[in-house]
């Protein structure tokens, strides 16, 4: 008897811990500059569903501040703005967050995982800086995801190395 | 100095009878904004070269802002200079504003027993009701008297763009866009439909002028006629501000005009992708 429970828990949290190994995450670098005046770029993370083209918020990056003057720059992310920044209310918990410096940075997106819908999905990467210049990047992936994979895209000017993670 | 201006500007106003008339235009600094209290700078003028502010300004009492919610806004630190008109909006509310000017009203040219050519309204006369019937004389040679009206919007959005503003209101000469006109991308082709009083029509002309007339040897209008169903299709060459003007005039006037004209204006921003 208490051998087959355990063999039921056992199922059980194997069947959990297949379910919570479905991931998704980014890597994203942010090149250095040398550059006389440099800002941290606002960078966006979102991914939009080909068919629908319905539109799941991943991460988003900017200058918050007291008065909320970091938000004037927001539509320089000028796609993002036009696809779903403009009817958002920023901050968002668990998207909205503070600019970052030149580095790497993992970024997990396994708290947007439950929103996306079956078939191909476009990953956006949008970067903006001040005084400096704008890139968009993007990614192509079937949700669900069938095999671990790992797909790369190269920035050029405002972001670096992208390496988006895929685990069934 | 003050008196020529507005003389100058009046004249240029009662278009439709002149011959040449100069271009109006307003020129918003910015037409996508974010942030929770965007303030924008527009300016106003008229001048042949767009967008060059070198003739005179748009005076700001022909103009007016609409809010996304439909009510008049404010136009803050309004300022005349010797080219051009410029002031502030502060976009306090979520969505689509429009600044407009919107002048309508008779308008009559005949020949004097000399033959001298006169017109009504004359040189910087605004016209009061009543005018008309006292200053025009009914039996001049050649008497033509039209109705005409003129139009001028451009659109400013904070956040979310709407359509409270986009709204016909079946006077005149009006654009109505397939695309919010905040929301122009060099790569999307948009229809645009004209409407004279409320309908479509077919034959007015369209004439669209990419900004920076400066750096180029020729206007590079893109110029266009309207389709039965009163529309034109537009291919944008590039990104950038452009300035729309559509003409139409036809015989469907109400007495005691016999020609009604319309010209609607419009500068629009478009977006790269």
């Amino acid at each position: 008897m208490v051998s087959v429970k355990r063999l039921f828990i056992a199922l059980v949290t194997g069947l959990c811990v297949n379910a919570q190994a479905t991931e998704l995450s980014i890597t994203l670098e942010i090149p250095s500059m040398n550059v006389a005046e440099y800002h941290n770029p606002y960078v966006a993370v979102w991914i939009m569903h080909s068919a629908s083209r319905e539109i799941t918020n991943g991460t988003v990056w900017y200058q918050i501040d007291e008065n909320a003057e970091g938000e004037k720059w927001l539509k320089d992310m000028r796609l993002w703005w036009r696809r779903t920044g403009r009817s958002l209310d920023v901050p968002i918990d668990g998207v909205t967050a503070a600019t970052h410096k030149p580095g790497t940075y993992n970024i997990d997106l396994n708290h947007i995982t439950g929103e996306l819908k079956p078939g191909p999905n476009q990953l956006y990467i949008e970067a903006a800086r001040e005084v400096g210049g704008r890139e968009l990047l993007s990614v192509e992936f079937d949700w669900p995801v069938q095999q671990a994979q790992s797909l790369t895209v190269q920035g050029e000017t405002e972001l670096g190395d992208i390496v988006v993670t895929l685990q069934p | 100095m003050k008196f020529k201006k507005t003389a100058a500007l009046l004249l240029a106003l009662s278009t439709s009878m002149a011959a040449e008339a100069h271009r109006y235009w307003v020129l918003p600094a910015a037409t996508i904004l974010s942030g929770d209290d965007p303030w924008v700078t527009v300016d106003a003028a008229v001048s042949n070269d767009i967008f060059y502010f070198n003739h005179f300004p748009l005076r700001a009492n022909f103009l007016s802002v609409v809010r996304p919610d439909g009510t008049g806004g404010e136009m803050h630190n309004v300022a005349e200079g010797k080219h051009r008109t410029t002031f502030d909006l502060n976009l306090k509310q979520e969505g689509t504003y429009k600044v407009l000017m919107n002048t309508s009203g008779l308008r009559a040219s005949w020949e004097t027993e000399q033959g001298d050519r006169k017109f009504w309204p004359g040189r910087g006369e605004k016209p009061k009701p009543g005018d008309f019937e006292k200053k025009v004389p009914k039996q001049a040679k050649n008497l033509k008297v039209g109705y005409s009206s003129t139009k001028l919007e451009a659109f400013i959005t904070a956040g979310a763009p709407t359509d409270t503003v986009l709204t016909l209101n079946n006077q005149g000469l009006e654009m109505k866009l397939s695309t919010h006109p905040n929301d122009l991308v060099d790569s999307e082709p948009v229809t645009l439909q004209f409407f004279m009083d409320g309908a479509p029509v077919a034959g007015a002309s369209v004439v669209i002028i990419p900004d920076g007339m400066r750096y180029r040897d020729s206007q590079q209008a893109l110029e266009l006629a309207t389709n039965a169903d009163g529309k034109v299709k537009v291919d944008w060459p590039h990104a950038g501000r452009y300035w729309l003007e559509a003409e139409y005039e036809d015989s469907k006037a109400k007495p005691p005009a016999t020609t009604r004209s319309g010209k609607y204006i419009a500068t629009l921003e478009v977006l790269p992708l």
